[in-house]
């Protein structure tokens, strides 16, 4: 509203600072969104992969942004240009502010170099969703597969990241893991920055 | 405090079809026959009903007492009937429908696989529902 109360003039837009807007959303109206979102995809392919991929896209164009917005907002216009830094931007910063918590685990593959994982152990977006028997291993956790890709391509890491149910013991319900393995070109950067 | 036995468990579509059929009880078992022809016989009853009550806005049978059982229904806004079969005098059945009710709009209808009016397949709806009806006889009588 124009003229209400009274608010500090900038000259500037760029000068005025990015507000933070509200900070949640109902968990119900994201729920169906996603759904809908799911039903849409799955309507217009014909496999499963295709469907994981479609899901990665679309969670993809949400990282690039994610990265614009949170560089800008909570580290002053800088960005990561460490390996670990970025991952543990993305650990805490990214998914604090997408899910309102760090995640559960950051880890590093036991058996590739290249490789780190994220898991949560109640994936946001899985929260509701059942996937059925004859899906095999399908995980609707590909769109925040596809939001992490887009945050570290963006930032100069390009990977391949894919999300997976893993079973833990002792509990019905399996986690996700978010595996992330890095292309060639960063963990050669990253070896010569010592 | 004594234990309330919950003997079934039904979940019909707006047009009568059996979406979800869940049996608690040890005795009086039904084959997948007889619990369709009981809930589209449960539908036709709760529809008649509305139309021979005397007073008017009848919503239809909410409960229903017998020798041997009681039978609790809530209808959903849309028409999806909820139905548990349980010993007579159990308490805060309306409560444990609502809450079933909740688990459905949850776990069943913001899940993407599940197809409108069709049978429920969905492993966090059985789990969720499994917590909720074993929790039921402490938790609900607190609420």
């Amino acid at each position: 509203m124009i003229g209400v109360g009274k608010a500090k003039q900038y000259a500037n837009v760029l000068d005025k600072p990015l507000s933070r807007g509200r900070q949640e959303v109902s968990l119900s109206a994201f729920a169906f969104l996603f759904s809908e979102l799911v039903q849409f995809n799955q309507a217009q392919v014909d496999n499963i992969a295709e469907l994981e991929r479609r899901l990665e896209d679309a969670g993809y164009a949400v990282g690039a942004r994610v990265l614009e917005l949170l560089c800008h907002r909570e580290k002053g216009n800088r960005r990561e240009t460490r390996l670990l830094g970025i991952l543990s931007f993305i650990h805490s910063t990214v998914w604090k502010m997408l899910f309102g918590k760090v995640a559960d685990s950051l880890e590093k593959g036991t058996e590739h170099e290249d490789e780190y994982m994220i898991s949560e152990k109640e994936l946001l977006v899985n929260r509701f969703i059942s996937v059925p028997k004859d899906m095999g291993a399908f995980n609707c956790g590909a769109f925040v597969a596809g939001i992490v890709k887009g945050v570290l391509d963006n930032a100069g890491f390009p990977a391949v990241v894919t999300a997976h149910f893993v079973p833990i013991e002792g509990q019905q319900r399996p986690r996700t893991t978010i595996l992330i393995k890095f292309a060639e070109e960063v963990l050669h950067r990253e070896a010569r920055l010592g | 405090m004594a234990l309330v036995a919950i003997y079934s468990l039904f979940i019909i579509n707006k047009s009568g079809g059996l979406i979800y059929y869940k049996d608690y009880g040890s005795s009086g078992r039904m084959d997948t026959n007889d619990s369709l022809r009981l809930a589209s016989l449960w539908h036709s009853m709760h529809a008649i009903s509305q139309q021979l009550s005397p007073t008017p806005g009848c919503t239809g049978i909410d409960l229903l007492q017998a020798h041997n059982f009681d039978l609790h229904c809530f209808q959903s806004l849309t028409g999806t009937k909820f139905f548990v079969v349980c010993e007579t005098g159990a308490p805060n059945m309306e409560i444990l429908l609502k809450v079933i009710y909740e688990l459905y709009t949850d776990f069943v209808l913001k899940n993407p696989f599940y197809e409108m009016e069709m049978p429920i397949r969905c492993e966090l709806f059985d789990l969720n529902l499994a917590q909720v009806i074993q929790k039921d006889r402490v938790a609900l009588l607190g609420r």
